[in-house]
């Protein structure tokens, strides 16, 4: 199938695009790297009179760092990401977790930016997004921006913080140098999206976890970050009983879906289970 | 209705477009380069993988648009003076195909692989083409295929 028809807007700079996003209201959609809405757009299940694609503003690509924050620009791809020695160094997470994002051609159009204003829950960049204590940037009218903390970003099922008229511009993730991580995807076939998904990052200290972030995928509506867990890892040793134990109780208080994949119990086991394996792995056990 | 100069093969095209026209539909419609097949049309199968700037994209989940000023190979810019590339070469004498269907974007995305790692091992080949579908199932032969060119490719290299 093809979209129905729209008009094409290809703005040069932020602020043109929110001008056109101003002009054109509820009638929009923002194409980043096209590798959801395209789809969507095939498909009809949603038919915007205007699509404003930020493919051609040069100010959105980009990893930079300033101090102790990577900054990452929302139309960076997934495959510049990757290919990012910055991130591999200070974020290792962050890489971990689009390694396994669907396969290399979408990796080389998709973008991290549309992929957390898209908040899909089994995506796989809000979690480690979370765990990392991202920051999101968010551009609106008049030159305006405003920074929203990660907790406050995503609100509910594919809904996000960015508001009508605004767009998210860059994700300000602290560096975690020095941290381990991994990130644990579970799927029936590669290039599927997460049943559930595990992102672990660990700082080690002579054998034990000093501290550590843990982002659920596809555990609820929205991402979720595992802080009792978090917690209940300090000072243990990095040994599958200590480790067990400690995240026995992840997917308490989550709710997580019930699908053709699997029922919701079943995903708060494996919830556990890939826990366990992520925090191990990333805490180099 | 959207004006765009696209590099097609090493041809430049200028051409009026609907914007909702995918970029798969454009090579094959209007610039005739048939040899990009839609397979699924839901961007699982691959099978419409062309280079975008030197780099693998799903053509059906591009807009044509979106090419505009941006360069294009597919299937059949591959091969050179009437010789097949090597990747070509190697698909046809392993036998890395059963039905062809797959073959215009395996062949492009084995492309892909080797470019950014002209060693790879069978893992990573398996990796690298995790996004394009066999019907057929043919795998084995196609993972054998892109051995075989990446032998060729750097041995290619090292006489150049």
């Amino acid at each position: 199938m093809i979209p129905a028809q729209f008009d094409y807007i290809a703005p040069g700079s932020v602020e043109e695009a929110i001008s056109a996003l101003a002009e054109h209201g509820d009638d929009a959609k923002v194409l980043a790297g096209g590798q959801s809405l395209l789809p969507i757009l095939r498909m009809r299940l949603n038919a915007p009179g205007f699509v404003i694609d930020l493919g051609r503003i040069g100010e959105l690509q980009g990893i930079t760092e300033e101090g102790d924050t990577l900054v990452i620009g929302a139309m960076t791809t997934y495959a510049a990401v990757l290919a990012s020695e910055a991130v591999g160094t200070h974020a290792a997470l962050l890489s971990k977790a689009i390694q396994t994002v669907a396969d290399p051609q979408i990796r080389h159009r998709g973008t991290i930016g549309g992929a957390l204003v898209h908040a899909d829950p089994a995506g796989d960049v809000g979690a480690p997004a979370l765990a990392l204590g991202a920051e999101f940037v968010i551009a609106g009218p008049g030159g305006s921006t405003r920074t929203v903390a990660g907790d406050d970003f995503f609100e509910d099922l594919f809904t996000t913080a960015v508001g009508e008229g605004e767009l998210l511009t860059q994700i300000r993730v602290p560096k975690h140098t020095g941290w381990g991580a991994h990130y644990e995807k579970f799927v029936r076939v590669s290039h599927q999206w997460s049943i559930v998904g595990i992102a672990a990052t660990v700082r080690s200290e002579g054998g034990s976890i000093a501290e550590a972030r843990v982002g659920l995928t596809n555990m609820g509506s929205t991402p979720l970050r595992a802080r009792a867990v978090e917690d209940a890892l300090v000072g243990q040793p990095a040994t599958d009983e200590a480790v067990r134990a400690a995240v026995a109780s992840v997917a308490e208080g989550t709710n997580p879906p019930s699908d053709l994949n699997g029922d919701s119990d079943y995903r708060k086991h494996l919830a556990t289970v890939l826990t366990r394996r992520a925090v191990l792995a990333a805490a180099g056990a | 209705m959207s004006r765009i100069t696209v590099i097609v093969d090493g041809v430049s095209y200028t051409d009026e477009v609907e914007p909702r026209t995918l970029l798969v539909h454009y090579l094959r419609e209007t610039v005739g380069k048939t040899g990009t097949v839609v397979g699924c049309d839901t961007s699982n199968c691959g099978a419409c993988t062309v280079h975008l700037d030197g780099t693998s994209v799903k053509s059906c989940n591009v807009l044509a648009v979106q090419a505009d000023g941006h360069e294009v190979t597919t299937i059949e810019g591959l091969s050179e003076n009437g010789e097949l590339h090597p990747v070509q070469k190697a698909f046809h004498e392993c036998h890395a195909l059963q039905c062809g269907y797959c073959t215009p974007g395996m062949i492009m995305q084995a492309c892909d692989v080797l470019k950014n790692n002209p060693n790879p091992s069978e893992q990573e080949i398996r990796e690298g083409l995790e996004g394009n579908l066999c019907r057929c199932t043919g795998y084995h032969n196609i993972v054998k295929a892109v051995q075989q060119a990446a032998g060729e490719l750097s041995s290619q290299a090292v006489s150049s």
